[in-house]
């Protein structure tokens, strides 16, 4: 089914959703971070709780602002993973979503980016009534940026990708997305795929009350049976080969020196004598 | 039967990028089969004949693929893969390839690997590797469907040298619906070198404390013949622009001559210059990640190190 067959609404609010996955946080000194080569999976470090992927709050916040300008704006804070994933959605919710949707099963577990959509895409649908899908550029486990095309595919509707700010009129999305050399703004009707980075800004910060409140907010769960998939077919077709840490075995040389000046000259004659400058 | 490589022959200004030649490069190590190649534009024939080192090169050409667009060159790569039949198809990670990879391995019904930093042929199947975790991991991925789309990281591989051009070959197309529309582009200039071919680049990180802490950065580059770059943290705060940053999520660079000035050497910064040949480290702090990955470096305020080092600079090479 395609989203288009349900819109134009004319009238009705807009509905947005955000994708947010929940990650191992990625702030922690590269010392602690460890693989369980075996199993093929990152080992949390102790102590330490997953996180909100940095680009997806990004996105939320994105969704927040389209909602500041138009409070019947209805956002959608959606997450597929453990059922810990709750917390990262709880997060949006505190920022100003309005509605939570947890896709939780065990056949959801360890997914390439391809089942991962299907899944996302079928819960999508399943909604029915969505504008606008907002995600993150990539996810900071992976780091594949491959999600957001691939629901749009399967939602038959463009996508846009690294956005520095989008906003909503008229049926259409406005899209300024960032390139390395260029800033480009880029238009497509609704119902559309956005992807989110960094430069549209720092997400908000929500306060006590609003966390509170999101408490209250409804978060419903839905299992590969919920959505009409069969947990057996979910269409992998990345294989995970092996992971590993990289042993970087390079010795740094550091300069000596009673003075600055001292230390400056020692790096410069080294420079020099490697005929680097 | 699927076989060989197609590699994305990709053009910037009509003219073909460099990671063009690594993709050649590295198909051609693979011994996967033939490598050819596809280039997708409007008037391309030029640069289509002028790709060495392939078989074949497949021309997509019509005037609705002037400008990239996602559908356009999804549609216009699909055709040309059609006609090849590769069992390989590799892209640069440029913005393209970034945009464009997932989306053709959407439509071919096929597995995409990003961002992948080597790659080889396993009893006949190809496994590639790429960073994860930000850099903090190694990935290595198979494909269970065919044709494996995959990107591959600018300057990770060696340029195949030379070659003789292959035969040009025009795709049948027929344009497709756009759905996205460009109605704006600004081009972020810079002046002096481009920091992706600098032999030199020095970098600021967010220990610099504001843009005013770049300028002894600039008067080294200015003297290096280099060019400035910047951590995210500093592009996020505004302080250079984000055409200056070099990581992850920036731009990837490989010059001769890397210097790191106040950033602390995040996994995600280290993925845009850990293929440079020499890493110099300039950090206040002796433990900071950085140094791990340098040749050399100096423990040190950047507000005296600096202008010392710049005066030192002057100095060894005035005496030659
Ligand atoms: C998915 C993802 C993608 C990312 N992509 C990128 C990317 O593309 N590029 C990138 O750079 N980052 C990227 N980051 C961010 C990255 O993780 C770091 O946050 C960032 O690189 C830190 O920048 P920095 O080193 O300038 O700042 P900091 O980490 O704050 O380091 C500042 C350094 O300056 C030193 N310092 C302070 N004062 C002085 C002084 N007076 N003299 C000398 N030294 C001093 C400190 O000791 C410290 O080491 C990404 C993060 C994520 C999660
Ligand atoms: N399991 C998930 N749950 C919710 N959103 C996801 C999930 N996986 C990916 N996404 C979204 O897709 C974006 C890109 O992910 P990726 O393609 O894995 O890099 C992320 O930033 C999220 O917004």
């Amino acid at each position: 089914m395609s989203l288009n067959a349900i819109l134009p609404k004319g009238g009705t609010k807009l509905h947005i959703v955000v994708l947010v996955k929940q990650v191992p946080d990625w702030d922690i000194p590269p010392s602690s971070f460890k693989v369980d080569e075996a199993a093929k999976k990152v080992v949390p470090p102790q102590g330490v709780a997953p996180v909100t992927s940095q680009f997806d709050a990004i996105a939320a916040e994105a969704a927040m602002r389209i909602k500041d300008a138009d409070a019947t704006t209805k956002v959608t804070i959606m997450s597929m993973g453990a059922a810990t994933a709750r917390d990262v959605i709880k997060q949006g919710l505190a920022m100003g979503g309005d509605e939570g949707v947890l896709l939780t099963d065990d056949a959801f577990n360890d997914l390439d980016s391809y089942g991962a959509s299907v899944v996302l895409s079928a819960a999508i649908k399943k909604l029915g009534d969505v504008d606008l899908v907002l995600t993150g550029r990539q996810a900071v486990d992976w780091d594949s940026g491959v999600t957001p095309t691939l629901i749009a595919g399967m939602l038959d509707a463009p996508v846009v990708t690294f956005a520095k700010a989008v906003s909503v009129a008229s049926g259409k999305v406005t899209v300024e997305r960032v390139l390395p050399d260029a800033f480009e703004t880029v238009e497509a009707s609704l119902p559309a795929v956005v992807s989110v980075s960094n430069e549209l800004g720092e997400p908000r910060y929500p306060k006590l009350p609003q966390i509170m409140a999101a408490g209250k907010k409804q978060v419903t769960t839905w299992s590969a049976g919920d959505i009409g998939l069969d947990a057996g077919a979910l269409g992998q077709k990345l294989t995970l080969e092996a992971l590993y840490v990289p042993v970087v075995d390079t010795k740094v040389e550091i300069m000596e020196g009673e003075t600055p000046e001292d230390q400056a000259m020692a790096l410069a004659k080294r420079l020099m004598d490697a005929k680097l400058i | 039967m699927a076989n060989g490589v197609l590699i994305l022959a990709e053009l910037v200004d009509g003219k073909l990028a460099p990671v063009v030649a690594e993709l050649i490069g590295a198909a051609q190590r693979l011994g996967a089969g033939p490598v050819s190649a596809m280039v997708i534009g409007s008037g391309v024939d030029a640069a289509a004949g002028s790709i060495a080192g392939v078989e074949k090169t497949y021309v997509v050409d019509d005037a609705s693929l002037a400008e990239y667009t996602t559908d356009g060159f999804t549609h216009a790569a699909a055709a040309a893969v059609a006609l090849a039949d590769p069992a390989i198809v590799l892209l640069g990670q440029t913005n393209t390839g970034r945009d464009l990879a997932p989306a053709l391995s959407f439509k071919l019904g096929t597995a995409v690997a990003m961002d992948t930093t080597s790659l080889e042929m396993k009893d006949g199947k190809l496994h590639t590797t790429r960073p994860a975790y930000g850099g903090n991991a190694r990935a290595v991925n198979g494909f269970a469907t065919s044709p494996a789309v995959v990107t591959v990281r600018p300057k990770s591989q060696d340029a195949a040298d030379g070659g003789s051009a292959g035969a040009v070959e025009k795709v049948a197309f027929t344009p497709t619906a756009i759905r996205t529309k460009v109605i704006d582009r600004k081009v972020a200039t810079s002046e002096g070198v481009r920091l992706e071919d600098a032999e030199v680049v020095i970098s600021g990180g967010r220990g610099l404390g504001g843009p005013e802490g770049f300028a002894d950065i600039e008067a080294l580059a200015k003297e290096l013949g280099g060019a400035v770059g910047a951590s995210r943290a500093v592009a996020d705060l505004g302080w250079r622009p984000v055409a200056e940053q070099v990581g992850l999520t920036g731009k990837v660079v490989s010059p001769t001559l890397y210097i790191a000035v106040a950033i602390s050497g995040a996994s995600q910064h280290m993925a845009g210059c850990s293929g440079s040949k020499n890493i110099v480290a300039i950090n206040k702090d002796p433990d900071a990640n950085i140094f791990k990955a340098s040749r050399f470096g100096i423990v040190g305020d950047f507000k005296t190190v600096l202008p010392a080092f710049l005066a030192a600079v002057k100095k060894v090479r005035a005496e030659g």
